[in-house]
């Protein structure tokens, strides 16, 4: 799989870490409602589709990206900084 | 064993019998017309689905029971696994159901009259180091306390066992010693799901093969069937037992599950002579290495690392299975591989399965298996059987519950973290 850095441009996906879902927002920092970090942190939409999704290029300009992957073919539409 | 009538027993004479006449096998299972109500409908027709309908059946006495299969029997991950089976498991409830899982192995070919080839020869965990020996101890400990078999080996002893690994002073990893289960093994897995099926539908359960469930009938909270293309069926519970697209299924029940869809990809190479006669898992990367009875090398890593449900293993990912196997035995270095492939499995948080009841009355959850489905079927069935028979879990899977994030309760065997994709 090829990821198209906004920076470096096309590289091959071991040049980043993967991060994970990237459309859940986080909780505001000292929410107390358990349930919401419960969901935030280990409930997953999984969806077999177009996912919303962080990685960053850590052997490249260590940028996070936010792009968006079709898990059911693995096509990237552009990344963009996040 | 269900008493099967006589000409479809197998044995020395039914095959002789056979031979003589020339007569071609029976059907090993029925193939049945759907009806239009069972009392229990199970969505998934793999290793844990069929093995659930048979221990509902067996240990029950629930017949009415259904096998609803998107595709054929064992066209999903109980055809698509390492065949290793093992109990060296150290926290909380997995220590108790993955032996209770090897013990059921151990009588398998008996119990369901069909060979699953179970083959105890035995899975060396590799140490690298001080540190990880004491790891090793510390599992070894835990499982004979448990009353699991468990042996700790130095370097001299995994000389002597596996004289074919890298112990030359090149060696990446210097190999310090070893964790030895003598009875964990590999078993064939197609016979795991052809075995379950045919001693399941013997006792009357229905497999519906090619049945996919488009969707469920939910109402005020209960469960009351499944919608499928040859019509709605009606269910007094349903289990939904679909690794890899557990999510995607669960979502049709309005259920969101902390569960990741990722890639695992295995490796066959050619079938060479007799050579690795354990089951070898290198302990500086994850790793595992066994030898088919055909010959082939069967081996296998990490998951991709992100979600996917392509079922197209990702290139560079070889190359590091690749330099695991040659730098734990370096005259694989020239051998090529025959097949290669990926399933879509189910990542937890935790790296630990859910067998379990769910917020919707008479609908279960059996799922979540990462690395580790295989080896679990007959206790996955056992469990999930008794968990829709009483509607209450039994305590070897009272611990792989829906809400044990919620409560604290992981089961992170690793200490990795809630990390799917580092599970």
């Amino acid at each position: 799989m090829r990821i198209n850095c906004p920076v470096c441009g096309e590289r091959d996906y071991t040049e980043f870490r993967y991060g994970g879902d990237a459309s859940k927002p986080r909780p505001a920092h000292g929410t107390r409602d358990m349930r919401a970090w419960y969901e935030y942190v280990f409930v997953f939409e999984n969806p077999k589709g177009p996912h919303r999704e962080y990685w960053q290029h850590v052997m490249g300009c260590r940028q996070w990206l936010v792009l968006e992957r079709n898990t059911a073919t693995n096509e990237i539409a552009k990344g963009k900084a996040s | 064993m269900p008493r099967l009538p006589l000409a479809t027993r197998y044995s020395a004479f039914s095959l002789a019998r056979h031979a003589l006449s020339g007569a071609p096998w029976p059907r090993a299972w029925r193939k049945p017309e759907p009806k239009s109500s069972y009392d229990v409908v199970i969505v998934g027709g793999g290793g844990h689905g069929l093995a659930t309908a048979y221990y509902l059946a067996r240990n029950h006495g629930i017949r009415s029971v259904a096998v609803l299969e998107r595709s054929y029997i064992g066209s999903g991950n109980v055809g698509r696994n390492t065949t290793i089976v093992r109990s060296n498991y150290m926290i909380g409830g997995n220590t108790a159901f993955f032996e209770h899982s090897l013990k059921l192995w151990e009588g398998l070919s008996h119990e369901l009259n069909f060979n699953v080839m179970l083959s105890q020869r035995g899975q060396v965990v590799l140490g690298h180091g001080p540190s990880q020996m004491d790891l090793l101890a510390r599992r070894g400990n835990i499982m004979r306390l448990n009353g699991i078999d468990a042996e700790l080996l130095d370097r001299a002893d995994v000389m002597r066992l596996l004289p074919y690994l890298d112990y030359s002073s090149r060696a990446r990893f210097p190999i310090s010693g070893a964790l030895l289960q003598r009875r964990a093994g590999t078993v064939r897995h197609d016979a795991v799901a052809w075995g379950y099926a045919r001693a399941a539908s013997a006792l009357g359960v229905d497999i519906l093969e090619n049945c996919e469930v488009l969707g469920f009938v939910i109402r005020d909270g209960r469960m009351l069937g499944v919608r499928t293309p040859r019509g709605e069926i009606a269910a007094g519970r349903t289990a939904i037992v679909v690794a890899g697209h557990t999510s995607h299924l669960a979502a049709k029940a309005g259920l969101k599950l902390p569960i990741e869809s990722h890639l695992l990809q295995a490796f066959v190479s050619e079938p060479i002579k007799p050579f690795v006669d354990h089951v070898i898992s290198f302990g500086a990367e994850l790793f595992y290495i066994s030898q088919s009875d055909k010959g082939g090398l069967v081996f296998g890593g990490h998951i991709d690392g992100f979600n996917s449900y392509t079922q197209r293993g990702q290139f560079p990912k070889i190359q590091d299975v690749a330099q695991c196997a040659v730098a734990l035995i370096p005259s694989v270095s020239r051998l090529r591989l025959v097949r290669h492939w990926a399933g879509i499995q189910d990542m937890t948080p935790d790296g630990s399965p859910f067998i379990c009841r769910t917020s919707i009355r008479n609908l279960y959850l059996n799922g979540g298996w990462c690395y580790q489905g295989f080896k679990a079927t007959p206790a996955s069935g056992w469990c999930l059987a008794h968990t829709i028979a009483n509607d209450d879990e039994h305590p070897l899977n009272r611990d792989f519950s829906l809400d044990r994030f919620e409560k604290g309760g992981e089961l992170d065997e690793f200490g990795v973290g809630n990390w799917t994709y580092k599970q």
